[in-house]
């Protein structure tokens, strides 16, 4: 039994949460989402025409991420950078968790291009890349039907624990289940799970995130808001 | 009943509801789903009437027929040229729809070649093409000068209630200014005056959510063009050439 988290949060506590959109000023949009020492930074460019033309769609147009996480961002060894197997699908894991809310039909022929760039990681990076993706794709105006928020639930030693650090995931062995929710409809967008879980649990768990998906979806409005409020 | 659960000018994020039951109606930015009207772009409220509407703060323009643009030459073919105008799919002008007169056959970059700016009429938007033609008043290949680039959702501001406000930047910086609804700008003039009019208009989209503006802007130019020269009359005399 996992009685008492290493941090000392408790078992449904969120890690502290920074949010910040505008930071990357050459994009249409962009965002930071800070969860604890995972640190995401998405920058949106487009809607914009899509090269080499045989990838154009007439129909509906493309939605393309890019999750990269950089070489110094782990807490031990230099993660090798590039696109390796693991970025590649963690990059098409969060496209379709995006495409859901937003209307590509409004544009054919064109490309929204993510680049999410994790400049620290401490767990729960394909949750933060998420966040701020959704936040990025608001701030360049695209339209939306809803922000999407994410976190992932842990089972560890069978305790339940919300957003679970890399102590927790990779020392402790926990079943990581990162899920992704659109916050107003609570429709889930991502869910995914590796390792053994009891179906109870797992139930359990999906309810554990919506909460503290809820709180997230607070912070990311602020946040948004806040760049245009604060030049008052 | 209708609830309206908005003020105007508030800031709305995607998703948020901004007013349950019928009474209400969804334009820009808006949608319905079951009950309720509810934001789909990052902006600020406009309540007229029965409608909301948001007016984005960010995002790429969204062609209109009738709007007057700058673009940039990026290709040309037999007969047309493409134009990058600032929004997803480059826009097309017809040889015919120049103001020179192009005669068959001939290579399209001896009258506007890569890189040009010119002034153009937006005439046909479908779902994936823009049409624009040069052929209509006041507009040209736009001869040396420095070029912005603003949101467009920030152009009205930048103009003004029927052009004060650029009316107002041109006559104290002595420059000439020509602003496209796609939110790209062109100033031309002396340098310097040139520099304090891009200022000018720096200032206006970082403040554009904001009131009083007008006062806000005579004042910084009153303060910035105490050192510059300005010949007055100077830029009507160089728009008739």
């Amino acid at each position: 039994m996992y009685k008492k988290r290493n941090d000392g949060r408790k078992f449904d506590e969120l890690r502290p949460i920074q949010a910040k959109t505008g930071v990357v000023k050459r994009a249409d949009g962009s965002a930071m989402f800070k969860i604890g020492n995972t640190r995401a930074i998405a920058a949106v460019y487009g809607p914009r025409e899509l090269h080499p033309k045989f990838l154009q769609n007439p129909e509906k147009g493309v939605l393309r991420c890019n999750y990269n996480m950089m070489g110094f961002s782990g807490a031990g060894e230099r993660v090798r950078p590039g696109p390796n197997r693991r970025a590649k699908e963690l990059s098409m894991v969060i496209e379709k968790s995006l495409t859901p809310v937003l209307d590509l039909t409004a544009y054919p022929n064109a490309v929204i291009d993510i680049f999410i760039e994790l400049v620290e990681t401490d767990a729960g990076t394909r949750c933060a890349a998420i966040c701020a993706a959704a936040m990025a794709l608001a701030d360049a105006g695209i339209p939306m039907k809803d922000l999407v928020t994410a976190v992932s639930v842990g089972d560890a030693e069978g305790t339940l624990c919300l957003d679970i650090n890399a102590y927790e995931d990779c020392d402790m062995g926990a079943t990581d289940i990162p899920i992704a929710i659109m916050p107003r409809t609570g429709e889930v967008t991502l869910l995914q799970l590796d390792g053994k879980i009891k179906k109870e649990q797992l139930k359990e768990a999906i309810k554990m995130a919506i909460k503290g998906c809820k709180e997230i979806y607070e912070i990311q409005k602020k946040a948004l808001k806040e760049r245009y409020q604060n030049d008052k | 009943m209708g609830e309206l659960l908005v003020k105007t000018k508030e800031i709305v994020v995607p998703g948020q509801i901004l007013a349950n039951g019928m009474d209400f109606l969804p334009a820009n930015g808006t949608f319905r789903e079951n009950d309720n009207i509810i934001a789909s772009q990052l902006g600020l409220i406009n309540i007229d009437g029965r409608l909301i509407k948001i007016i984005p703060l960010n995002g790429k323009y969204v062609p209109k027929r009738g709007d007057t643009i700058i673009g940039r030459i990026v290709d040309m073919s037999f007969s047309n040229w493409y134009v990058d105008i600032g929004c997803a799919n480059d826009a097309v002008m017809s040889s015919r729809d120049s103001t020179e007169f192009v005669e068959k056959g001939a290579d399209l970059a001896q009258y506007y070649s890569f890189g040009d700016y010119i002034s153009a009429q937006v005439t046909k938007v479908t779902r994936s093409t823009v049409e624009i033609t040069m052929r209509a008043p006041g507009l040209r290949k736009l001869s040396p000068g420095k070029i912005m680039k603003v949101a467009s959702s920030k152009v009205p501001r930048i103009i003004g209630k029927q052009g004060s406000m650029i009316s107002l930047i041109k006559e104290k910086t002595g420059t000439r200014i020509i602003v496209g609804q796609n939110g790209i700008v062109w100033i031309s003039g002396e340098p310097e005056n040139v520099l304090t009019a891009s200022e000018a208009i720096e200032m206006i989209e970082k403040k554009a959510h904001r009131e009083g503006l007008t006062e806000e802007m005579t004042k910084f130019l009153e303060s910035k063009c105490k050192n510059l020269k300005v010949i007055k009359g100077e830029q009507h005399v160089q728009e008739k050439k």
